[in-house]
């Protein structure tokens, strides 16, 4: 149990795949204008992440256990579905969400945390259920990391930024600082 | 002969006397107190420290600022809380760079004064901890006369610093590497290795209580700060004796300086009084989480980058109720 606990607190904060290992980038500065759409992105993110972990644990047990050269192959196609579900559904039911989130939602195809997980979760020979946990904190991880770096972006806005650092210049700084916020959680579980 | 009996004006009708150069002046004033402590525990290398860090704020401000912007004091206070929480033994050239950090990454890209996210000083002295590991956690021993320079202050510019001080290890530092304690007294009183505020948690509090009687930082914070910090290290030094006891935590390291002087930031800290206890007491849960379970001996300055981070969000979700806007179900 406090197994699963470390596991989940670990990916949370302690190796944040945004802040710390510096996975998916791309949504983390694409998305995060406004906070609706950033934590719902991290949510659908979340979503993706689950799914494929579920996915990849089955590869990985019942199918590629002979055929190990499969999986990054098998992974990407298993990805690529989980997205299409994920972006079918928000069609359907969140059809404004669907157009604020715009070529982001099809991109978590290509958002490398979600690769990362598959990689990770196999490298590190999780069980179903360490992995489900896993692929959780993960995406409560990326959902934290967007939300925070969207709300001090909409405080951006009213201020008053020098012409050379407008638009991303400043986002990265902000994110940079961030991510020397979590450098706090370092080394931590290490003893 | 016009007596006026009814002036009409808009509103505000009753002024403070207070403005921003006002209010950062007092926080200097007070400030000088800790200075001169750490410059009576580790001499004139505390001095050179603060000075060069004071120094590279203010250039920096001037250089990269609006005009006059010197004046309101900010820069000055960012300079002398960096040097602060510096070793007395650091190279002067890291110093200014992590202050010139501070103020253009920490401030100035951010619009100036009052609309960063993140305090100046913990941006800077977090860039200098992330690029200068070694040095940073090199804290000379205090004593030694006054006039001994501690370390290598004058190393030059991109080399390595030479190791030629009397080391000893932060009572923090000592603790979870080598398991040893340290009185309380040096503690309070600050005749402990550590970084230059780091070590009069007594004199820190002192210009605390005053800037607070004041009226110029909000009381909520350091008090649920330090009353979290004490609460959680009490618990949990209760059911583990090996762990920290709460007079140890909160007079060690630099959670005296940061409770009372970085997280009561105007700019950075929550707007509304609820919000500043809750950021209080994530500072508190976040120090005594990384201290007790963390790679790292201390905590404090990532614990208020942390919540510095999360000050937007506490900000929303801590908005007053506006009167007449709840809905009476009318019969």
């Amino acid at each position: 149990m406090s197994n699963l606990a470390w596991i989940f607190v670990s990916t949370l904060l302690v190796n944040n795949f945004t802040l710390v290992m510096f996975l998916g980038l791309c949504s983390f500065f694409g998305v995060t204008a406004k906070i609706e759409t950033a934590w719902r992105l991290g949510l659908a993110n979340t979503f993706v992440l689950i799914i494929t972990a579920v996915s990849a644990w089955i590869l990985n047990t019942y199918i590629l256990t002979h055929t190990p050269y499969l999986r990054t192959i098998a992974f990407i196609v298993v990805i690529a579905s989980a997205v299409q579900i994920v972006e079918m559904g928000v069609k359907k039911y969140l059809p404004v969400l669907f157009r604020q989130l715009g070529i982001y939602l099809p991109l978590i195809t290509t958002n490398c945390a979600i690769l990362g997980l598959a990689l990770f979760q196999t490298s590190r020979h999780y069980t179903f259920v360490e992995g489900l946990v896993f692929a959780l904190g993960a995406g409560f991880g990326l959902t934290l990391a967007l939300s925070l770096l969207a709300s001090i972006r909409e405080r951006m806005e009213v201020a008053d930024v020098p012409v050379i650092a407008r638009r991303m210049g400043l986002v990265l700084v902000a994110a940079s600082c961030l991510s020397l916020a979590f450098m706090g959680f370092a080394g931590m579980g290490s003893q | 002969m016009s007596t006026e009996k009814l002036v009409v004006t808009a509103s505000p009708h009753i002024r403070s006397q207070d403005s921003v150069p006002r209010i950062m002046w007092h926080v200097v004033a007070s400030l000088v107190p800790v200075v001169l402590a750490a410059a009576w525990f580790f001499g004139v290398s505390a001095l050179l420290q603060i000075a060069t860090a004071v120094i590279a704020a203010v250039l920096t401000e001037r250089l990269t600022g609006k005009g006059g912007a010197i004046a309101d004091g900010s820069a000055t206070i960012t300079g002398l809380l960096l040097g602060l929480t510096l070793p007395a033994g650091f190279p002067l050239w890291m110093t200014a760079l992590g202050t010139a950090f501070a103020i253009i990454f920490g401030k100035q890209v951010w619009g100036g004064l009052g609309q960063n996210v993140f305090n100046p000083a913990l941006v800077g002295r977090a860039f200098l901890q992330a690029a200068f590991p070694v040095a940073i956690t090199t804290w000379p021993s205090p004593g030694g006369g006054f006039f001994a320079l501690h370390g290598d202050l004058f190393a030059i510019p991109l080399t390595h610093p030479l190791p030629n001080a009397v080391t000893s290890a932060t009572p923090l530092g000592l603790l979870k590497f080598e398991g040893k304690g340290t009185a309380i007294s040096n503690l309070v009183i600050g005749s402990t290795g550590g970084s230059l505020g780091e070590t009069a948690a007594l004199v820190i509090l002192a210009g605390g209580v005053y800037l607070a009687w004041r009226g110029y930082l909000n009381w909520r914070v350091p008090v649920s700060i330090l009353a979290t910090v004490m609460a959680l290290s009490a618990i949990i030094h209760f059911i583990d004796a090996t762990k920290p006891g709460a007079l140890f935590m909160i007079f060690s390291g630099g959670l005296m300086l940061g409770a009372v002087y970085m997280a009561t930031d105007m700019v950075t800290s929550p707007i509304t009084n609820l919000g500043k206890w809750v950021f209080g007491v994530g500072i508190g849960i976040l120090v005594v989480v990384i201290r007790v379970w963390g790679g790292l001996p201390e905590g404090v300055m990532y614990a208020i980058l942390f919540m510095n981070a999360l000050t937007p969000f506490i900000n929303r979700a801590t908005q007053p109720r506006v009167f007449g806007t709840r809905l009476v179900s009318v019969t």
